[in-house]
C-alpha cells in the first residue's frame, strides 16, 4: 500500500469531476491511499504567475507546509497538471538555496522544510510497482482502441522542474494505455498547448490550438484522446462540438473523437462502469466507444 | 521596411532593459535571432510582435515597444520556446517579466487577459479557492463579453460541474492575508 498527501485542486469537484471519480476508482483498486491535505488552498496557477512571483510561490507553499505539518514524511500528489506545475515549482524554488526557503517561510508565516516531493498522478501510476498493481487489477482490456496520449505543457516543461518524462516525446501515459490493452498512437502534438485559460480571455485565438490537436490526432489514426489534466480535458471535450460547427461551415470534415482522462480508460479496463468513472458526464459522447466486444 | 532610430534610445531604456533581463534571469545577447521560439509558439498567430522580435527590440533598447506589445499577454506560458531555445534563453520568463512590469506601470495591452487574471486572483483572495462559475460570471461582467459561454452553463450544471455551492477554505483570513502581503511586496522580493 502506497500513501500520498493529496492535493485535489479547485476543479476536483467541479469541471474535473470525471478525473476525480476515475482517479479515486483506480487508486482504490490498486491500493494507493490518498490523504487530502487539510485546508489546502488554490495553487494560484497562471493567474498568480502572471501577477507576482511571490504570490506564485506562496500559494502552493502554504498547502505544502500544511501537509508537511501533519504528515512530514508523506510525498504529495495531484491529478491536475496546473496544480502540479505550481506545487513542483514552489518546491524547486525553496530547494534552490537556504535564502529562498527562508523567503518562502517568511511569506507564508509557517515553517516549511521543502522535504516532501511532488508527483503528478500520472507519474505515480507509471511507476513500475504501480504498473504491476494495475496489471493485477485488470479484468478486461481496451480491445486495441487507438489512443493518442495528450500530455500538454506543464507535465513536461520546464524539464529541470518536472523531469519525469521526455520533454518532446513523453511515454508514461502511452505505456499505461498499452498496459490496459489500448494501442498508443504515435503523433506530433503530445506536448502542444491546449490554450488553457485563454479559451476565456482569447477564445478565438485559442480555439485554433485545440483544432490542431484534434487534426493531428485524427490524421494519425487516433480513435480517442487521453489527457492527464482536468483543464486540458475540459477544453478538448467541451469545445469539440463548437469547433466542428466551424469546420462544417468551412466545408471541412468534422471530428468525432471522444476525450478521456487516462484514469477513465484504466478504470474501464478494470471493469468500472461509465457512471462510476464519470464517463457519462462528458460533453462529446464517450460511452460505449471502448466496448468493441 | 521600418526605420529604427537608435539615437532615440535613452539611458532609462537601457536601465529598464537591464532590469527586465535581471528579473527574467536572461542575457539578451545570448539570443542570435534564429526564430525557433517563434516557429514553435502556438499563439504566435495572435501576437502583434512575434517572440523573436520582442527579444530583438530588447537587444536594441526599444523597451517601450516590448512593454506595450500584446505578445506577453497573448503568451499562454506553455514554455515550448524556452524548452527549444538552442541558446538556453528562457523566453517564457521574459514574457512573464514583461507582463508583470507592464502591469506595474499601469499598461493593459490586452484588457481581457488582465481582467481574467485579476478576477482569478480576486476569487482566491475572497475564498481561498477558485470558483469557476463565479469567475466566469465576473469575467463576463467586467470584460463586457456578457454572453460568452452562457450556453455551456446549463450543460455544466447538468453534469454536476457547477452549482450554487461556493467552495472555500476554512481559514479564509490566512489566504487573504497572504495574497495582500505578496501583492504589497511588488518589486521587492519577486523571485
Amino acid at each position: 500500500m502506497s500513501r500520498y498527501a493529496y492535493f485535489p485542486g479547485c476543479s476536483a469537484d467541479s469541471t474535473g469531476i470525471a478525473f476525480t471519480l476515475s482517479g479515486d476508482y483506480v487508486t482504490r483498486r490498486i491500493g494507493i491511499e490518498l490523504v487530502e491535505i487539510p485546508d489546502w488552498c488554490c495553487c494560484g496557477t497562471s493567474a498568480a504567475l502572471v501577477t507576482d512571483g511571490d504570490l506564485a510561490v506562496a500559494l502552493p507553499a502554504r498547502s505544502l507546509a500544511l501537509s508537511e505539518r501533519l504528515n512530514p514524511t508523506l510525498d504529495v500528489t495531484t491529478p491536475c497538471a496546473g496544480c502540479y506545475s505550481s506545487l513542483k515549482s514552489a518546491v524547486h524554488y525553496a530547494r534552490q538555496n537556504e535564502e529562498n526557503r527562508r523567503h518562502v517561510e517568511d511569506l507564508i508565516e509557517m515553517p516549511y522544510a521543502a522535504s516532501a516531493d511532488v508527483y503528478s498522478l500520472l507519474e505515480i501510476m507509471a511507476q513500475p510497482k504501480h504498473k504491476e498493481a494495475i496489471s493485477t487489477a485488470l479484468t478486461g482490456d481496451l480491445h486495441g482502441l487507438k489512443v493518442a496520449s495528450y500530455y500538454g505543457c506543464t507535465l513536461v516543461r520546464p524539464n529541470e522542474v518536472c523531469g519525469f518524462d521526455d520533454v518532446e516525446n513523453p511515454q508514461s501515459m502511452d505505456g499505461l494505455i498499452a498496459l490496459a490493452g489500448g494501442k498508443p498512437v504515435d503523433w506530433a502534438f503530445k506536448t502542444e498547448c491546449c490554450g488553457a485559460s485563454h479559451h476565456i480571455s482569447e477564445p478565438h485565438a485559442a480555439r485554433k490550438l485545440i483544432e490542431r490537436i484534434f487534426e493531428d490526432a485524427t490524421a494519425n489514426g487516433a480513435e480517442a484522446l487521453a489527457t492527464a489534466c482536468p483543464l486540458c480535458n475540459l477544453n478538448l471535450d467541451m469545445r469539440e462540438k463548437e469547433i466542428n460547427a466551424g469546420r462544417v461551415a468551412a466545408g471541412k470534415e468534422p471530428f468525432d473523437i471522444p476525450v478521456y482522462c487516462f484514469t477513465e480508460l484504466l478504470g474501464l479496463a478494470m471493469g468500472g462502469s461509465a457512471k462510476e468513472l464519470g464517463i457519462d458526464r462528458h460533453f462529446w459522447p464517450a460511452e460505449g466507444v471502448t466496448s468493441h466486444e | 521596411m521600418e526605420t529604427l532610430n537608435l539615437s532615440a534610445i535613452t539611458d532609462a531604456d537601457i536601465e529598464a532593459v537591464a532590469r527586465i533581463g535581471k528579473d527574467a534571469n536572461v542575457d539578451f545577447d545570448d539570443c542570435y535571432q534564429c526564430g525557433k521560439c517563434t516557429a514553435g509558439c502556438p499563439m504566435a498567430h495572435a501576437m502583434d510582435i512575434v517572440p523573436r522580435l520582442v527579444i530583438r527590440n530588447l537587444q536594441l533598447g526599444f523597451t517601450d515597444k516590448a512593454l506595450t506589445a500584446k505578445t506577453p499577454w497573448i503568451c499562454a506560458n506553455c514554455m515550448v520556446c524556452s524548452a527549444r531555445c538552442p541558446q538556453g534563453v528562457d523566453i517564457a520568463a521574459i514574457m512573464l517579466t514583461l507582463r508583470r512590469t507592464a502591469k506595474k506601470r499601469g499598461l493593459q495591452p490586452v484588457r481581457e487577459a488582465d481582467v481574467f487574471d485579476d478576477a482569478f486572483v480576486g476569487n482566491i483572495r475572497s475564498w481561498g479557492k477558485s470558483n469557476e462559475a463565479v469567475l466566469a460570471s465576473k469575467y463576463n461582467l467586467v470584460s463586457g463579453h456578457l454572453f460568452q459561454d452562457v450556453l455551456n452553463a446549463p450543460k455544466m450544471a447538468a453534469r454536476g460541474m457547477i452549482g450554487p455551492r461556493i467552495h472555500s477554505v476554512k481559514d479564509k483570513a490566512a489566504v487573504k492575508h497572504l495574497v495582500d502581503k505578496c501583492l504589497k511586496r511588488e518589486g521587492d522580493g519577486d523571485e
